[in-house]
C-alpha cells in the first residue's frame, strides 16, 4: 500500500537553476492518497510528465523528497518502488508474444512459470486480450498495443500505484472512451492509485475523483472536477477548466464603486468590500481581478438594475446551446445562452449572477462572492 | 462492369526505365553470358562450346578451394564483425563532443582505399620494419605471413575486422539511437535486466539494421580482392587465393575468356542466391506464425 507525499519537491534540468524560470516543477507540497483515482491536468510543457517521472523513479528530483508511505525513496530506482508507468505512445517487446509480453514482468522477477500463467490469463481477461495470447505484440494495432502495456503494469502484484502518461493520446477516440472505462473499471476492482496525466479536462473528469491542475510547474488547485469548475483557486485553473473558460476583469476600486475601466460593475455589496480591501502583491500596478464564467452571465434585450450595456458581436449555435461572444470596455466576453433563446439586438444588457462573482488576487482566489 | 477502354500505348512509358537497365545491367551482362558460352580464338574465329565452360569450372579443383576458402573467409568476418560492431555500438558515447569525436575516429578506417589498405598491413606485419611483425617476433613468436598460412589468414582476417567493422558500429549506433527513450524506461518499470534490454529492445530494433549489415558485409567481403592481394598475393601457395583473385587470373592473366566468363556468371548467382536466401529468412522470422486472426 502507498500513500505518495511530495514535499518541499522542486526539479529543474538545469545544473545551476537560477531562477524561477529555470525549474520544471516548482516547490510542490502534494499528497496523493492509497487507491485514489487522480488525474494531473495541464497544459503541454507545465512539468506534468516531469512530476510523474519524478514519482516513478526514472527522475531524481533536485530537491524536496518524495515520500511512499512517510520513507523517503528518492535514490530508489523505479525497479524497486512498486510502481508501474503506462507512456504516451505503447511500448511494447515486438519479437514477443502477446502472453510473453505480459508474462515479462512477473518473469523478471523470477515468479515460478505455474505461477506467471494464471495471473497472466486473469490479466488478458479483463483487458479483452485473451484472443490475442498467441500473437506477435508487433501485429498489434494501437489500441491493443496499449492495452499490453498497461497490462504489464497490471500483471505486478507488488504495483500499488499506475502512472499514465496520457496513454490515449494514439487512440481513435470511440475506443478512447471504452479504454477510460476499462480503467475506471479496473480502479474499481484492485485498490491501485492512478494517476492519470492528460491536458483534456473531459478526460480528466470522466476518470479522476479528483484533479490536480498544473500550471507553470506547480500544482495550482487539487480537488473534485465540480470545484475546479465552481471554484476555481487561480485564474488559469478558470481559464483552462470549461468551454470556453472564465472570463477575467481587471478591476479596481474607486469611489465606493467597482471599476472595469470606465464601466462600474453592479456587484454586491460584499465583494465590493473585498475589492476595496484588496492588496495586491504590486502596489504600483495592482493585479486585483474578477472571474465569472460564461454560464453564469444572462443577457436580455431589455435594461435593469444590475445590467450593463454590451455590444453583441457573434452568436454561434453549438447545438444544445448558443455561444455569445460580446464587448464590454473593449474587452471579449463569451456567454453561454439556453436553447430557445429570443434573438438579440446589437446591444444587449448582460447580467453577472453575483454569487458567482470570484475574487483573484496575484492570480489567486480569495473571496468568492457568495454566502 | 469493366468499361475501361485498353490501351497498351502506355507501355511505352516503361521505356525509357527499360533502356536505362539494359544499358546499366542486362547488356554488359550479356556479353558475359555471350563469352560464356564460345571459345572465342580470334576477331573472326569463334564456336559455340555450350555449357562445356560451365562444366569445366566446376570441376576445378583449384576453383573449388578457392570457393570454399571464400565461404570460411566470409563467415569468420561476418562472425567477429556483427558480434563487435554491435558491442562497439552499445559502448559508444551517446551525446556531446565525446559523441562526435567517437564517429570520427571510428570511420577514419572507412576511408582508406582498398590498395593502401592492403599496403598499409604489408608494411605494419614486416618482420624487420613492421611495427606489429617486429613486436610479435620480439616477443618471441615466429610470426611471418609469408611462410606461415595460418599467420597470413589470421592477419587478412583483422585487417578485414580493423578495416570494415566500423561500418558494422556505426549502422549499429544509428538504429540504437532510433529507440524512443520510453522503451528504456519501461524496461526498467518492467525490472528487465541489461541482457533482457539488449535482447527484446535493442536487438529487436537493429533487426533491420543488422540485415542490410550483414548484406553488405558478405557480399563485400565475398568480393574481396585488393587487399590480400597486396598483403600476401594469395600465398603461402594458394591458402589466400580468393574468388576474385582466381578469376583475374584466369582472365587477365591467362586470357581465358570463355572460362572466366562461365566463372563470372556463376560467382554472380552465388552472391545473388545467398544474399536472397539471408534476406527471405529473416523478413520470414519477422512473419506472425499463428493464423491472421487469432485463434
Amino acid at each position: 500500500m502507498a500513500e505518495i507525499t511530495l514535499k518541499g519537491l522542486a526539479h529543474s534540468y538545469e545544473k545551476a537553476p537560477s531562477g524561477a524560470a529555470d525549474y520544471a516543477i516548482r516547490q510542490m507540497n502534494h499528497v496523493w492518497h492509497q487507491g485514489g483515482a487522480y488525474a494531473l491536468l495541464g497544459p503541454s510543457g507545465c512539468g506534468k510528465s516531469t512530476l510523474l517521472n519524478i514519482i516513478s523513479g526514472l527522475l531524481e528530483p533536485s530537491e524536496g523528497d518524495v515520500l511512499f508511505d512517510g520513507h523517503r525513496v528518492n535514490e530508489l530506482p523505479p525497479e524497486e518502488r512498486n510502481i508501474a508507468q503506462v507512456f504516451q505512445f505503447p511500448v511494447i517487446y515486438d519479437t514477443m508474444t502477446v502472453f510473453d509480453n505480459l508474462a515479462f514482468p512477473l518473469r523478471n522477477m523470477n515468479t515460478p512459470e505455474y505461477r506467471v500463467k494464471p495471473k497472466v490469463l486473469e490479466v488478458a481477461d479483463i483487458l479483452e486480450l485473451t484472443p490475442l495470447l498467441k500473437r506477435k505484440a508487433k501485429n498489434l494495432t494501437a489500441d491493443e498495443k496499449q492495452k499490453v502495456s498497461m497490462g504489464r503494469g497490471l500483471v505486478r502484484d507488488d504495483v500499488t500505484a499506475i502512472l499514465f502518461d496520457e496513454p490515449l493520446t494514439v487512440i481513435d477516440p470511440q475506443l478512447k472512451w471504452k479504454l477510460r472505462r476499462k480503467l475506471k473499471e479496473i480502479h474499481e476492482r484492485f485498490n491501485i492509485t492512478m494517476i492519470y496525466v492528460t491536458h483534456d479536462q473531459l478526460e480528466a473528469s470522466t476518470f479522476a475523483d479528483k484533479i490536480a491542475v498544473m500550471y507553470e510547474g506547480q500544482v495550482v488547485q487539487f480537488g473534485t472536477p465540480r470545484e475546479l469548475f465552481e471554484r476555481p483557486a487561480h485564474t488559469f485553473v478558470g481559464y483552462f477548466i470549461g468551454s470556453p473558460g472564465m472570463n477575467f476583469m481587471a478591476v479596481e476600486h474607486t469611489d465606493g464603486q467597482v471599476m472595469f475601466g470606465a464601466q462600474p460593475l453592479p456587484v454586491s455589496e460584499k465583494l465590493k468590500i473585498a475589492v476595496a480591501n484588496a492588496r495586491s502583491s504590486d502596489v504600483s500596478a495592482p493585479n486585483i481581478k474578477l472571474g465569472i464564467r460564461p454560464e453564469f452571465i444572462s443577457i436580455t434585450n431589455t435594461p435593469d438594475s444590475h445590467s450593463m450595456p454590451v455590444q453583441v458581436i457573434s452568436v454561434q449555435d453549438l447545438g444544445t446551446y448558443s455561444l455569445l461572444t460580446f464587448k464590454l470596455n473593449e474587452q471579449t466576453f463569451k456567454a453561454r445562452l439556453p436553447e430557445g433563446h429570443p434573438p438579440l439586438k446589437e446591444t444587449a444588457f448582460a447580467r453577472f449572477d453575483d454569487a458567482k462573482v470570484a475574487l483573484y488576487i496575484d492570480e489567486y482566489l480569495v473571496e468568492a462572492g457568495h454566502e | 462492369m469493366n468499361n475501361k477502354v485498353p490501351n497498351n500505348r502506355a507501355w511505352l512509358l516503361v521505356l525509357p526505365m527499360l533502356i536505362l537497365v539494359a544499358f546499366s545491367a542486362v547488356i554488359p551482362l550479356m556479353t558475359v553470358v555471350n563469352y560464356s558460352v564460345q571459345d572465342v580464338l580470334g576477331p573472326n574465329a569463334r564456336f559455340f562450346t555450350g555449357t562445356e565452360w560451365f562444366e569445366s569450372i566446376l570441376n576445378n579443383d583449384g576453383l573449388r578451394a578457392a570457393f570454399f576458402r571464400q565461404i570460411s573467409f566470409s563467415l569468420i568476418i561476418l562472425a567477429i564483425q556483427i558480434p563487435l560492431g554491435i558491442g562497439i555500438a552499445l559502448i559508444m558515447p551517446k551525446r556531446g563532443w565525446q559523441a562526435s569525436a567517437v564517429l570520427i575516429l571510428i570511420t577514419l578506417p572507412l576511408l582508406i582505399p582498398w590498395n593502401v589498405v592492403g599496403s598499409i598491413w604489408q608494411i605494419f606485419t614486416r618482420g624487420d620494419i613492421g611495427l606489429m611483425g617486429w613486436s610479435l617476433r620480439e616477443l618471441g613468436i615466429n610470426y611471418n605471413i609469408t611462410r606461415n598460412a595460418v599467420d597470413a589468414w589470421a592477419t587478412i582476417i583483422l585487417m578485414d575486422v580493423w578495416h570494415w567493422t566500423p561500418l558494422v558500429a556505426m549502422l549499429c549506433y544509428s538504429g540504437l539511437r532510433s529507440i524512443p527513450e520510453a522503451y528504456y524506461q519501461a524496461a526498467r518499470i518492467d525490472r528487465a535486466s541489461k541482457w533482457a534490454v539488449f535482447r527484446y529492445i535493442q536487438l529487436p530494433k537493429l533487426t533491420n539494421v543488422l540485415v542490410i549489415a550483414v548484406l553488405l558485409r558478405f557480399m563485400h567481403s565475398f568480393m574481396i580482392y585488393a587487399e590480400p592481394f597486396v598483403l600476401t598475393g594469395g600465398g603461402p601457395g594458394s591458402s589466400t587465393t580468393f574468388l576474385s583473385q582466381s578469376l583475374a587470373t584466369m582472365a587477365i592473366g591467362q586470357q581465358d575468356l570463355g572460362p572466366s566468363a562461365a566463372f563470372s556468371l556463376i560467382y554472380f548467382l552465388v552472391i545473388l542466391l545467398v544474399s536472397w536466401v539471408f534476406y527471405t529468412t529473416i523478413m520470414n522470422m519477422q512473419k506472425d506464425k499463428s493464423p491472421q486472426g487469432g485463434a
